[in-house]
């Protein structure tokens, strides 16, 4: 079960989100209303700093810690990327949730969340179910 | 109040929530992403005949379970023990029968939309954008229509 150690990344990850309100309705709404920077500010320094990072990785050709090559997966981009990138927005300025600060939300005493869990499995089902007659 | 009770800027937890990618790429060859933690629960308790027809990978996504695990718990220890003061992080309308099946509904959309659209703002915004991606891109543009559509057109509507 070598996967349990992303409990401990989690935690971190979630601490992090709660802690500069990623997960709070309220700053969600504010950004979709240019109300304030905050939420510009934490998405666009995190892709800085992780675009930076990749860019070492790849120049220095760091390893993994069990000295395997980094491979990095490319995402395709179809109908769906359009489609369901609009109706997953709709949802998160709904919710005041994307889908990590879901679970933070819930974690946080938030327990109205639940239903948005609820919600999101039942949606990723749906996707599932119907993925193929979909257009992508 | 001192710092750490405080909300954490934006210059603080924008870096540390990008040093997710490289932690995560030289842990484990892991490309953050969290919503197929969706579908992964789906595996455990909706595990139906058409799902599995799905072609969901179980044993590639396993990682992201326990992540959200972990993010559950983030959120527990944030409120518990690093305080958030008496911050809401949903309107109190929400908790009503009305705001419960609004919240069913945007998370529906969440589930849905992030499966179609391969990624949330994790895997898109975070992940493949660092990545120059031009998918990551594209969705991300996406999400914002789709949050300003709701914003501006349909919340003063609905409120």
């Amino acid at each position: 079960m070598k996967d349990i150690k992303y409990i401990l990344f989690g935690i971190a990850f979630g601490i992090v989100l709660t802690k500069a309100e990623v997960i709070s309705w309220f700053r969600i709404h504010d950004m979709f209303l240019f109300k304030e920077a905050h939420m510009y500010l934490i998405i666009g320094s995190a892709i800085a700093t992780a675009a930076i990072s990749v860019l070492l990785i790849k120049y220095f050709k760091v390893k993994t810690l069990d000295k395997k090559e980094i491979v990095i997966d490319s995402k395709a981009l179809d109908k769906g990327t359009v489609i369901g990138g609009i109706m997953f927005g709709i949802g998160w300025a709904m919710t005041g949730a994307c889908a990590g600060p879901i679970f933070a939300q819930i974690g946080a005493g938030e327990w109205a969340a639940i239903i948005t869990l609820i919600g999101a499995i039942l949606g990723a089902y749906s996707y599932s179910v119907t993925k193929f007659k979909l257009p992508h | 109040m001192g710092p750490i009770s405080n909300v954490w800027p934006w210059y603080v937890a924008g870096p540390l929530m990008g040093l997710f990618v490289p932690f995560l790429l030289i842990v484990g060859n892991k490309l953050l992403g969290i919503s197929s933690s969706f579908q992964h629960i789906c595996s455990i308790i909706l595990n139906t005949k058409k799902f599995a027809a799905s072609g969901y990978n179980a044993l590639v996504n396993r990682w992201k379970f326990f992540f959200v695990i972990g993010i559950t718990l983030g959120g527990l220890t944030a409120k518990l023990f690093v305080g958030v003061g008496n911050t809401s992080f949903l309107p109190q309308q929400y908790y009503s029968l009305k705001g419960l099946i609004f919240l069913f509904i945007g998370g529906f959309l969440v589930g849905f939309g992030t499966r179609y659209a391969n990624g949330c703002t994790a895997g898109h915004t975070i992940s493949g954008i660092s990545t120059f991606q031009l998918s990551g891109l594209i969705a991300t543009i996406s999400f914002f229509v789709g949050g300003l559509i709701y914003t501006h057109l349909l919340f003063p509507f609905f409120n």
